[in-house]
């Protein structure tokens, strides 16, 4: 295994005509951790990852591996391992000949082909064409491309869309021992959901623009407290919350109050002489923070 | 050069790992075999009569032989042609390009392991053409002049134009992405327009000029005979070039259509 890098994206732009799919993008993607890379469908992760593989040519701004572009890397194979969203194979050609033929390209050792195959679970199944292959077990041959050159860097973009639960598990669990052995590991996805159970540090994108860079952790302060409540006179509720500073709106079964505690709530309620017919506190998840982030579109 | 080396490995390993390229070759050689047998037979039997088609007996062995290349040449070119749509077609360009970043390196080794892949078809294809031919003639008591050493050029010429082949099918499929485009193309080419411009180019002396480029008829210059040259030549304006200005109009347009194939399709963004 080479040394995981670190991925520097440098004022990276893309323009497709008059579209901005990336707008002067730049952070950095540290060793031994695991980044999510998120952002609704559209916000321009596959076209970042695209630039930064050498695959697509960035309007302007570098990214490259710790100061080299992807195409000047002496070995590209056994330097970065990437698996994109695309099912890139022949379906009349087997797994093992599909792999087989990227080792001979790379100047790899062929014994990495079966190597892979049973690091993936697919050691098997190596003999049949692609052709049959499930979705689950394509994405699990493209990850063994990704591992093909024991690569310090690995570059995934939606890895986990559609794996089975036991395909989810089993990624986790390889994402975080990829990432302890100290590689870099960037994964993109369009749910934090789907990833926040293996993620340290986020990336969201919108738009082609960067609007929030930071542990997991940072997304969970930026996380707004809300109360619900309720009572038979409902208005007379609402207008006294709201007279005490609170920001209220109203839901179907009762009153919405941003960023504040039950018990704050219950007191005012209280003091005004409202009988409270319900009382609750809810907490807004990560997967809201970060829809609140990307705007509407991260309902799509 | 030992990267070119690991490029030009992959390359083969694609051609020899998908099923494609022996159902072609079999489909060609029986299709060659029965033509060849077939027109060995015809003449053979003809060959006494007076009002058949009269071709002297030392001139039918080599146009009987013909048939390899001017048979074949269209299995050399979809195969050249199949091998980069279907990289298109897959999308296994970007892993391709993964692991070969230096896409001039992809395009040159693809190149040379086509042209290696259309010699093999040359040489199946002479195999079929010489084997069903020279058999069906001696049959009829007709020399299949197999001593005569121009017999062999012949054969070394075919090989020639079938390896070149490839190498345009490489270029036409960069130049034409689109896989059903490609076939389409390659189809309708060498079986309809480029006959018919043959037919026509020979009406006069300057046609005739312009039409000896045309690259099936480089194609049969190169090769040496072919019943089409003979048609051709029958109408009075056939004009050849001769046989290594043949191949490197063929030559030529291999390397035309793959640089314009370069600019318009294997260097563009890969999305």
């Amino acid at each position: 295994m080479t040394a995981g890098v670190t991925i520097e994206f440098s004022g990276l732009t893309k323009t497709f005509g008059a579209v901005q799919a990336v707008s002067d993008l730049s952070f950095t993607v540290e060793p031994g951790r695991v980044t999510g890379f998120l952002g609704p469908n559209g916000a321009g992760k596959t076209t970042t990852l695209r630039m930064l593989l050498g695959l697509v040519r960035p309007t302007s701004g570098t990214a490259t591996f710790g100061g080299t572009a992807y195409r000047d890397l002496p070995s590209p194979l056994a330097t970065v391992g990437s698996a994109l969203e695309a099912a890139s194979f022949h379906p009349g050609r087997s797994a093992a000949n599909h792999l087989l033929t990227y080792t001979q390209a790379a100047g790899l050792d062929r014994e990495r082909v079966q190597l892979v195959l049973h690091r993936v679970g697919l050691g098997a199944y190596g003999d049949r064409r692609v052709g049959g292959y499930s979705l689950g077990m394509r994405q699990r041959l493209g990850l063994a491309f990704a591992l093909l050159g024991d690569p310090g860097v690995l570059v995934l973009d939606e890895p986990i869309n559609g794996l089975d639960p036991e395909g989810i598990k089993w990624i986790r669990l390889l994402l975080r021992e990829l990432a302890d052995e100290g590689r870099t590991v960037l994964i993109s996805s369009h749910l934090l959901s789907e990833v926040q159970q293996s993620v340290d540090e986020v990336v969201i994108v919108s738009h082609g623009k960067l609007i929030h860079r930071g542990s997991l952790a940072s997304l969970d302060q930026s996380e707004q407290k809300q109360v619900i409540v309720d009572a038979t006179d409902r208005a007379a509720l609402a207008a006294a919350v709201e007279a005490a500073g609170y920001t209220v709106s109203p839901l179907r079964g009762g009153v919405l109050v941003e960023n504040a505690e039950a018990a704050d709530v219950g007191r005012i309620a209280f003091a005004a002489g409202i009988a409270v017919t319900a009382l609750s506190q809810k907490r807004v998840g990560l997967e809201e923070s970060f829809l609140h982030l990307v705007g509407e579109e991260g309902a799509l | 050069m030992s990267r070119f080396g690991g490029a030009l490995r992959s390359e083969v390993t694609k051609i020899t790992s998908t099923r494609m390229w022996w159902i072609l070759a079999i489909i060609m050689v029986a299709y060659i075999a029965v033509c060849a047998g077939g027109a060995a037979a015809l003449f053979g039997a003809l060959g006494d009569s007076t009002n058949g088609p009269s071709i002297s007996g030392e001139s039918l062995a080599p146009l009987i032989y013909s048939f390899g290349p001017t048979l074949g040449y269209v299995f050399a070119v979809l195969l050249g042609a199949l091998a980069t749509t279907n990289e298109f077609r897959h999308q296994t360009l970007t892993p391709t390009f993964l692991a070969t970043p230096r896409r001039g390196r992809v395009l040159v080794a693809k190149l040379v392991a086509l042209t290696g892949a259309g010699a093999l078809y040359g040489v199946l294809a002479m195999i079929a053409a010489v084997g069903a031919g020279a058999g069906l003639l001696l049959a009829f008591g007709i020399d299949p002049q197999l001593g005569d050493p121009d017999t062999w050029a012949l054969v070394g010429r075919s090989v020639l134009a079938m390896a070149l082949w490839s190498a345009i099918g490489v270029g036409l499929g960069v130049l034409v992405p689109s896989q059903v485009a490609a076939i389409v193309i390659v189809l309708a080419f060498t079986q309809f327009v480029e006959p018919i411009l043959r037919l026509a180019s020979s009406i006069a002396e300057w046609t005739a000029q312009i039409g000896q480029f045309l690259p099936g008829a480089a194609s049969d210059a190169l090769v040496g005979a072919s019943f089409f040259s003979l048609a051709a030549g029958a109408g009075g304006g056939g004009t050849m070039l001769e046989w290594w200005q043949g191949g490197l109009v063929l030559l030529g347009i291999a390397v035309l259509v793959s640089v314009l194939g370069w600019f318009t399709s294997w260097r563009r963004d890969v999305t």
